[in-house]
């Protein structure tokens, strides 16, 4: 993952010594949005030439979004961030690297995407799983992410803690909820890949809780067939915030293409592509189009139960956080 | 080591050293040291420094992050115990006999050394969990090698083995053959050679060997992480508790557990240095 970013940063530097013709922009952004912004940045290319006659090279670096982040905030010059939780946007703003006003910059929370949480099922669904309290019997075997170290983690926990309080749960009620989900899970993954891993590959597990968007890529990697996509009653929207690097468009001077590059995401060829990939797109017509993939659920935002992602971080997963007492108070 | 001697005459002139250069191989030393080793810790340092004692002490005796260090430490000493004993066997095997693929087999025992130590972990855990080639066969009996703490012993192992074979051998090598013949021709038993005779002299580098094993452990991320299981309180090694802090954007946190990790490893080598000056003073093997 360093190697890449490195390699990357290096492949930006070296282009950018060649920038006379052709300006570059860097975008880093999370592992598994490879695919999807190696057919946006296609998509983008061709549209800013044909609007502006320019021509614009743009490279990707990807890693764990976090880790991304912290790449950014200690010198990686990515133009625009494009990640999966909004706490590794909101670290960059704190630090002065992003507009501390960046939810605003952009439209839907500077979000053009959102996910959610849904199961994964070995084929067939033998133990007949369908919303979140089936996690929590005895005999299921849950594979989820480590909300310690991943993004895909924080909104399992946040969207299994949701539903029970949607159900109308205490707080207490919720965090015992949890606490029995998480008695079921045999090995906490590290990242969303690794937990897809564990599941198919280690065959460990009954159902996998992970991103809508991770559907698409096991297919695409183990063979459709092997798994049933299962959407519970409730779950998270997990939104795919973008900034636009402040600190590097001022050094670089690319500040306007930065700002198209992340508008594009907005229009309808770009979300059309997003909902290709398995990420929700905010253009309601197109989410409608793609319905079969994108099960209407009730979905609820962290903002109206949690406060802000921050506040759930804290509340949640910092050191002696709810999350903690799950396996430290018996 | 006194390498200094009297110049000639008996005059009470400053003694000369007989190696020329020292003041210069000093000098690139540390500042080499500094550049490579100093420097980066003491960057590590300072970020501790922005935290309060009592910040400190949370963030290095949080339940989770004891339980991590019993699991490294703890685990990191068995991996380095089992690898001085095979080891020392597969040391032994390579200098003493000659047989056909000698060679190879000395070549490998240095792959996990190059081996990107994911890729290590990788292919354990494919080997061990309970559909992989080896942990199908174990699971009915009910031993589980992988997401679970014997898996982080069995991956340390793996990237310790080539620290004790490659330490060990050279010693054994050198070891005089006359002195086990003559212990023979005195009437000693091959075990009362093998103790008396052959193990002094090898101790040292055998101390060394483990000492190598287990600091080299104790750092190891790549490989553990992925057979660990990584459960709270059961199978997080403390590496991953740093990488979670920092992940929380938690640097100071995650320094001050690498802090406590480094002074700890650090008193643990200090320990097994003097143990090793001892044994050599008391069993006067060759320096």
């Amino acid at each position: 993952m360093k190697t890449s970013t490195r390699l990357a940063l290096v492949a930006a530097l070296s282009l950018a010594g060649l920038a006379a013709q052709a300006q570059t922009l860097l975008n880093a952004s999370y592992d598994v949005a490879r695919e999807f912004y190696k057919d946006y940045n296609a998509a983008f290319v061709a549209h800013y030439k044909k609007t502006t006659g320019k021509d614009v090279k743009i490279d990707q670096a990807h890693g764990g979004s976090s880790a991304q982040a912290r790449a950014v905030n200690d010198g990686l010059d990515a133009d625009v961030v494009t990640m999966n939780t909004t706490t590794d946007v909101d670290f960059l703003a704190g630090t002065g690297v992003v507009a501390k006003d960046w939810v605003k910059r952009f439209p839907n929370n500077a979000s053009p995407t959102t996910s959610t949480m849904l199961f994964l099922t070995r084929n067939g669904n033998p133990k007949n799983i369908k919303d979140w309290d089936d996690l929590t019997k005895p005999g299921i075997q849950v594979i989820v992410v480590n909300p310690k170290t991943g993004g895909n983690g924080r909104m399992a926990y946040l969207a299994a803690w949701g539903y029970a309080k949607k159900k109308g749960a205490s707080d207490a009620q919720a965090a015992e909820f949890v606490g029995k989900l998480y008695k079921n899970v045999p090995v906490l993954a590290k990242g969303g890949r690794d937990a897809t891993t564990i599941f198919l590959q280690r065959n460990i597990g009954d159902v996998l809780v992970t991103f809508e968007s991770e559907v698409v890529s096991v297919d695409r990697e183990f063979g459709t067939g092997k798994v049933d996509a299962v959407h519970p009653s409730i779950s998270i929207v997990a939104e795919n915030p973008v900034a636009v690097v402040e600190r590097t468009v001022a050094k670089k001077g690319t500040a306007e293409l930065a700002k198209a590059y992340l508008d594009y995401l907005y229009s309808e060829e770009a979300q059309e592509i997003a909902a290709k990939h398995a990420l929700r797109p905010r253009n309601p017509a197109i989410l409608k189009k793609y319905s079969a993939t994108f099960k209407p659920i009730q979905l609820f935002t962290v903002q109206e139960l949690f406060g802000s992602l921050a506040e759930a971080q804290k509340v949640h997963f910092n050191d002696g956080g709810q999350f903690d007492k799950i396996y430290t108070v018996k | 080591m006194t390498v200094a001697v009297l110049s000639a005459g008996g005059l009470r002139r400053k003694p000369r050293r007989v190696l020329p250069g020292f003041n210069l191989t000093l000098g690139y030393t540390v500042l080499y040291l500094s550049l490579i080793v100093l420097i980066p810790l003491s960057a590590l340092l300072f970020k501790t420094f922005t935290l309060s004692w009592e910040q400190f002490w949370a963030a290095v005796t949080g339940p989770r992050v004891l339980a991590s260090y019993r699991l490294t430490f703890g685990a990191s000493f068995i991996a380095a115990l089992v690898n001085v004993v095979f080891g020392l066997l597969v040391a032994w095997v390579l200098v003493r006999y000659d047989f056909f693929g000698k060679k190879v087999v000395d070549a490998l025992v240095d792959l996990p050394f190059a081996l990107p130590t994911a890729v290590a972990g990788i292919s354990l855990t494919a080997l061990l969990a309970g559909n992989g080639w080896i942990g199908q066969y174990l699971e009915p009996l009910g031993i589980q090698l992988a997401f679970n703490p014997n898996g982080v012993v069995i991956a340390l192992i793996f990237i310790g083995l080539p620290f004790v074979v490659r330490t060990v051998q050279p010693v054994l090598e050198d070891a005089e053959k006359e002195l086990e013949e003559a212990a023979t021709c005195l009437g000693a038993t091959r075990w009362q050679t093998f103790t008396r005779v052959i193990f002094p002299s090898i101790a040292p580098a055998l101390l060394t060997g483990f000492a190598m094993a287990f600091a080299r452990a104790i750092g190891e991320y790549g490989s553990v992480i992925f057979i660990a299981g990584n459960m709270p309180m059961v199978s997080e090694i403390t590496p991953l508790i740093i990488i979670g802090k920092l992940e929380q954007y938690d640097y100071a946190g995650a320094t001050a557990v690498a802090v406590v990790m480094l002074v700890f490893s650090f008193i643990l080598l200090l320990i097994i240095n003097a143990l090793q000056a001892w044994q050599r003073k008391r069993g006067g093997a060759p320096v």
